[in-house]
């Protein structure tokens, strides 16, 4: 009989155990493993959080800020860019399209983006890809509105609902524009950015819910219909940011240079790759954090993994005393205590990194539709190699503490076990 | 290994186990195919003499010459490689890999020395007849251990130890778990194939009834000398 098929037989004798372990390694891999790649996917998903634009233009301001309440409508800018001064911008023969963004009026706690219907055709996130409309289109009217995904299912929006826009950014106690109501004309498929917590009505219509206002409050017995507000100029006065795209990305720092020392009023030309990766490494805290998480579930595996080998091996004492009294050789008994937790360890990890594709083509639609967080599948990478490489390791080296103690004492057990 | 030279000749051997118990045992010895019963109290340092003679227990000084060799001189791996060719071993209970046959239980030494291997021909056929004549018919002999009586275990273990005729058969209260009648039933079956085999058996126990089944009964005592706390 071969030495294999004794091992095999072994191991089949004990195969529920043996499949526990296996399974309980995968597990540890797959947690692992997945962990890791939500790591990197998150890191991704802000990374893409806008793409295809090269400059964000905004009142002076750092680029950090500029890039927060601009594009993460987070804060508020300090300074508004003049009309005239868009204008002039959108008019430079370097510029292949501008979107303008006016901020300043929120939503039920969402905030209100003023803007083009342009904004809804450049807006490119993750890789360049585009927004879509779950239901609708563009806004149409002077008060229609597009709104974000999770605006509309927070708050149970459909097509043709109606909303006020409240005045200033926050949830409650503020002036609202109850006279001009809003229709819901589209609503975004959700993206994983802050488009998703936006509702988008058109420049005009910041203005139309403006004109009967000055300095923040309604001005006391001064109300305009709606029909005739519709016939005022609503060419707006100023805006807050505009998202610009070159015709050449080559021209991209010549034309930062001369935003940035634009002589009539002074502005700030971020690139927005450059400033969300600033953005991240204040905010990569939480990313370190996790990358801790990961870090400690590997270890715990392992260490799990160690206690369970150990267990197994623990009980085949009297088997190794046996081989050992009838001949086999300490080496041998090593070679088998060593080669069954390193295969042990091998099964789990390849189980491990299976199911880890599983779970990963089975939720990826979930998390990138619930969460916003797309995760890149691609074949596993040096460091899931790494990982798997330690398990197996540390597999082995689990299986070489029972195999010393079995090369030293294995047959007195035979000789002094009496139970 | 010579057919002349006594199955077992210890002289003036010493061995402690860290702790502090020791033996030391003057003279001691075996002739070819002579049946001898040790006898001694629990934990009177039995087990530690045949794990000298097993070679697993290593003598701190003296000789402990099985077939004519001293395994107090061999390096461990042929130490190992001595014990697998000579000896046949049996303990106190638990002695088969329950998931492997009866037979297959049988054949386990003959997968590590080539030397019993040789003697025993045809193994399969070897493990069967010596199954057959220690009372496991063809059909239990293919069940798996664990599911034979205990008595019918330590036939298998007999059985195991004989296979390719070592020269010593060393064995560790191996009727305990037996009642009296199947474990003079036990000895009866093992010492005619001892002689079938002309292998000698040393066989500790504490229980005196058993020494009919023996050319010699010795107890530890008037061979060794036990000093300190025992072992197990």
């Amino acid at each position: 009989m071969s030495l294999i098929r004794l091992a095999l037989l072994s191991l089949w004798n004990r195969r529920l155990t043996a499949a526990l372990t296996v399974v309980g390694i995968a597990l540890s891999v797959t947690l692992f493993l997945a962990v890791e790649t939500l790591r990197t996917g998150a890191r991704a998903s802000f990374a893409s959080t806008i793409s295809g634009t090269d400059l964000i233009v905004g009142a002076r301001a750092g680029d950090v800020q500029l890039l927060l309440y601009s594009v993460f409508r987070i804060g508020d800018a300090t300074n508004n860019i003049t009309w005239e001064s868009y204008r002039d911008i959108a008019a430079r023969e370097e510029v292949a399209w501008i979107v303008p963004l006016s901020l300043g009026d929120s939503h039920r706690g969402y905030r209100v983006v003023g803007t083009t219907t342009d904004f809804f055709a450049r807006y490119r996130y993750r890789r360049d890809t585009g927004l879509r409309f779950a239901a609708g289109g563009p806004f149409d009217d002077l008060f229609d509105t597009v709104v974000g995904a999770e605006v509309a299912e927070a708050l149970g929006y459909a097509l043709g609902d109606r909303i006020v826009v409240s005045h200033g950014a926050g949830r409650g106690g503020l002036a609202a524009h109850d006279d001009r109501p809003f229709r819901v004309a589209g609503i975004l498929a959700r993206t994983g950015t802050p488009v998703d917590r936006a509702v988008h009505v058109s420049l005009e219509a910041i203005e139309a819910i403006h004109v009967d206002w000055q300095g923040g409050a309604r001005v006391e017995g001064l109300s305009i219909p709606v029909e005739r507000v519709r016939n005022l100029d609503l060419t707006p006065r100023t805006v807050t940011a505009a998202l610009v795209g070159l015709k050449s990305r080559i021209a991209t720092f010549r034309f930062q240079r001369f935003v940035n020392g634009y002589a009539e009023e002074p502005l700030t030309a971020i690139l927005p790759g450059a400033a969300l990766s600033r953005l991240w490494s204040l905010v990569g805290v939480a990313e370190r954090a996790l990358a801790a998480v990961s870090l400690m579930v590997v270890a715990t595996a392992l260490l799990g993994m160690v206690a369970t080998l150990l267990a197994s091996l623990e009980a085949r004492r009297r088997e190794m005393a046996i081989l050992r009294a009838n001949g086999a050789s300490p080496r041998t008994v090593m070679a088998l205590l060593t080669a069954e937790s390193g295969l042990l360890a091998l099964a789990g990890a390849f189980l491990g990194l299976g199911l880890l594709y599983g779970v990963l083509f089975a939720l990826r639609p979930l998390l990138d539709a619930r969460f916003g967080l797309y995760v890149e599948i691609g074949a596993p990478g040096i460091r899931d190699g790494v990982i798997l490489a330690a398990v197996v390791g540390a597999g082995v080296l689990a299986g070489l503490i029972p195999a010393w103690r079995a090369y030293r004492r294995s047959l007195a057990d035979g000789m002094s076990i009496r139970s | 290994m010579s057919d002349a030279a006594p199955a077992l000749r210890i002289r003036d051997a010493a061995f402690s186990w860290e702790g502090g118990f020791g033996i030391e045992i003057d003279a001691f010895e075996m002739a070819p195919r002579e049946r001898v019963l040790l006898l001694g109290p629990s934990g009177g340092g039995k087990s530690t003499l045949l794990n000298l003679v097993a070679g697993i227990a290593r003598p701190s000084r003296g000789a402990v010459e099985v077939m004519g060799t001293d395994i107090a001189a061999l390096r461990g791996g042929r130490v190992d490689r001595f014990r697998a060719d000579t000896l046949g071993i049996v303990f106190q209970m638990f002695n088969l890999l329950p998931w492997l046959s009866a037979l297959d239980n049988v054949r386990v030494p003959l997968r590590f020395s080539p030397a019993r291997r040789r003697r025993a021909g045809d193994g399969t056929a070897a493990a069967l007849r010596l199954l057959a004549a220690l009372g496991i018919d063809a059909a239990l002999a293919r069940q798996s251990a664990g599911t034979l009586s205990v008595g019918q275990q330590q036939r298998v273990a007999a059985a195991r130890a004989l296979i390719g005729r070592p020269g010593i058969v060393l064995a560790d209260e191996p009727t305990s778990a037996l009642d009296r009648a199947n474990a003079r039933a036990f000895l009866d079956l093992l010492g005619a194939e001892l002689a079938a085999a002309g292998a000698a058996l040393l066989m500790v126990s504490h229980d005196e009834s058993l020494a009919g089944a023996f050319d010699r009964t010795v107890r530890l005592d008037a061979i060794a000398r036990v000093a300190g706390r025992a072992a197990a």
